[in-house]
């Protein structure tokens, strides 16, 4: 199962970033291999319509579900039409953190 | 001659001197028109006595994607600029957005498969009103819900009248994204105006900026002169661009402002800026036959 987290940097020991459509990357950890991998959030600098492209992106790469701070509308939609669970997370966790969380689930 | 009076911004008072100057040609006895390209909050007619004449609907174009012709490759929403399709490959899902959708078109373009047909919304309005007996006004109001006025802009600016007129005024809409570059490619001449305040620099220094790349002529008209700082004018000095008139900053133009009125006739200072501007714009309109 592959988890997407909304990031701030492209480190572990960076922060989870509270939007999710325009954070700057995406922490996406693997529960197979328990490894986490940081990838560029594509749609962050859009105009309009980041959430639903940063989804799709997402969704292309085969994620299960996604964590960040809140979702709007629109993406609680998409993803429940695509299968994806979302997950909020209100502190300022760091990555290291959330991931950790996951492996001992 | 077309003249976009543009703004790097709202309120530097853009509406009032298109308004005051259509008035003040009109005056002189030159044949002026003047359209409202505020698609998105248009005005002006407000502050003129015109009489509705004609209403026309505005369409814009709509894909609609056939999923049983769909083979969900991307290229549609890879093509679209405005994220307005998204389509995800693996799960076989695709979809438009309505209120993303700018209506370019780019997405039938790019479908190679078909899928992709086209329908038309109503976008908005395009209404010509009546000034002393001549149908040289008019307005394009974009519906609500659309996200993009250009469509709208696109068609008002294209001949709304039944005649030429010499001078037609493009009262444009504010900032300096796509609206406003629509209506400014219209134009043979653009007046930007400011206020002398450091807000006012910001702004026409953006506007600058995206006319410059354009290459069209261009001048500034600074209005609440007497205001703020002389910065606007170090400014104008060391990039050599053109002052074309200043209006004071007068306590009763913006009550008048605020009642609906324009100003013509009640403030003779003010009026006199605008017979200079006028002349100003009919030397410019000769000297470019
Ligand atoms: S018409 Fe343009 S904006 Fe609308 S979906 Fe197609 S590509 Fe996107
Ligand atoms: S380009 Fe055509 S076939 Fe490909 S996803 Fe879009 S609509 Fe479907």
């Amino acid at each position: 199962m592959k988890i997407a987290i909304s990031s701030k940097t492209e480190s572990l020991s960076g922060e989870i970033d509270s939007r999710f459509g325009r954070c700057p990357y995406f922490a996406i950890y693997d529960s197979d291999t328990q490894s986490t991998d940081f990838v560029v959030n594509k749609a962050a600098d859009a105009t309009d319509g980041a959430g639903p492209a940063a989804v799709g992106q997402l969704a292309a790469a085969g994620i299960n579900e996604i964590v960040s701070g809140d979702f709007g509308m629109k993406i609680k939609d998409l993803c429940s039409q695509l299968n994806i669970q979302l997950t909020i997370i209100k502190e300022n966790l760091t990555i290291k953190e959330i991931t950790d969380n996951f492996k001992s689930k | 001659m077309k003249i976009a009076i543009a703004s790097g911004k709202g309120g530097t008072g853009k509406t009032f001197v298109s308004v005051n100057l259509f008035l003040t040609l009109r005056n002189m006895g030159l044949e002026a028109a003047l359209i409202d390209c505020d698609a998105e909050a248009p005005n002006a007619m407000a502050f003129l006595p015109a009489r509705l004449a004609s209403e026309t609907e505005i369409f814009e174009y709509r894909p609609v994607i056939d999923t049983e012709k769909c083979v969900f490759c991307g290229k549609c929403a890879e093509w679209c600029e405005y994220n307005a399709i998204i389509c995800i490959s693996p799960a076989k899902y695709i979809r438009m957005d309505e209120s993303l959708c700018h209506g370019c078109a780019a997405c039938n373009t790019a479908c190679k498969y078909g899928a992709i047909s086209d329908s038309q919304i109503v976008s908005g309005k395009k209404s010509v009103f009546e000034f002393d007996n001549d149908r040289c006004l008019a307005e394009g109001r974009t519906e609500i819900g659309i996200k993009s006025p250009v469509r709208v802009i696109k068609a008002i600016t294209d001949n709304p009248f039944e005649k030429e007129y010499d001078y037609t005024i493009l009262d444009s809409p504010p900032g300096t994204a796509c609206p406003f570059m629509e209506t400014v490619s219209k134009a043979d001449l653009v007046l930007l105006v400011t206020e002398p305040t450091p807000f006012g620099l910001s702004d026409l220094k953006k506007a600058v900026n995206v006319l410059e790349m354009t290459g069209k002529p261009f001048g500034v008209i600074i209005n609440r002169a007497g205001l703020g700082n002389h910065d606007v004018y170090d400014f104008l000095k060391e990039k050599d661009i053109s002052l074309w008139g200043e209006i004071p900053f007068e306590r009763e133009i913006a009550e008048l402002c605020s009642e609906g009125k324009s100003i013509k006739d009640e403030l003779p200072d003010i009026k006199r800026k605008f017979t200079e501007l006028a002349l100003k714009l009919e030397d410019y309109g000769n000297s470019r036959n």
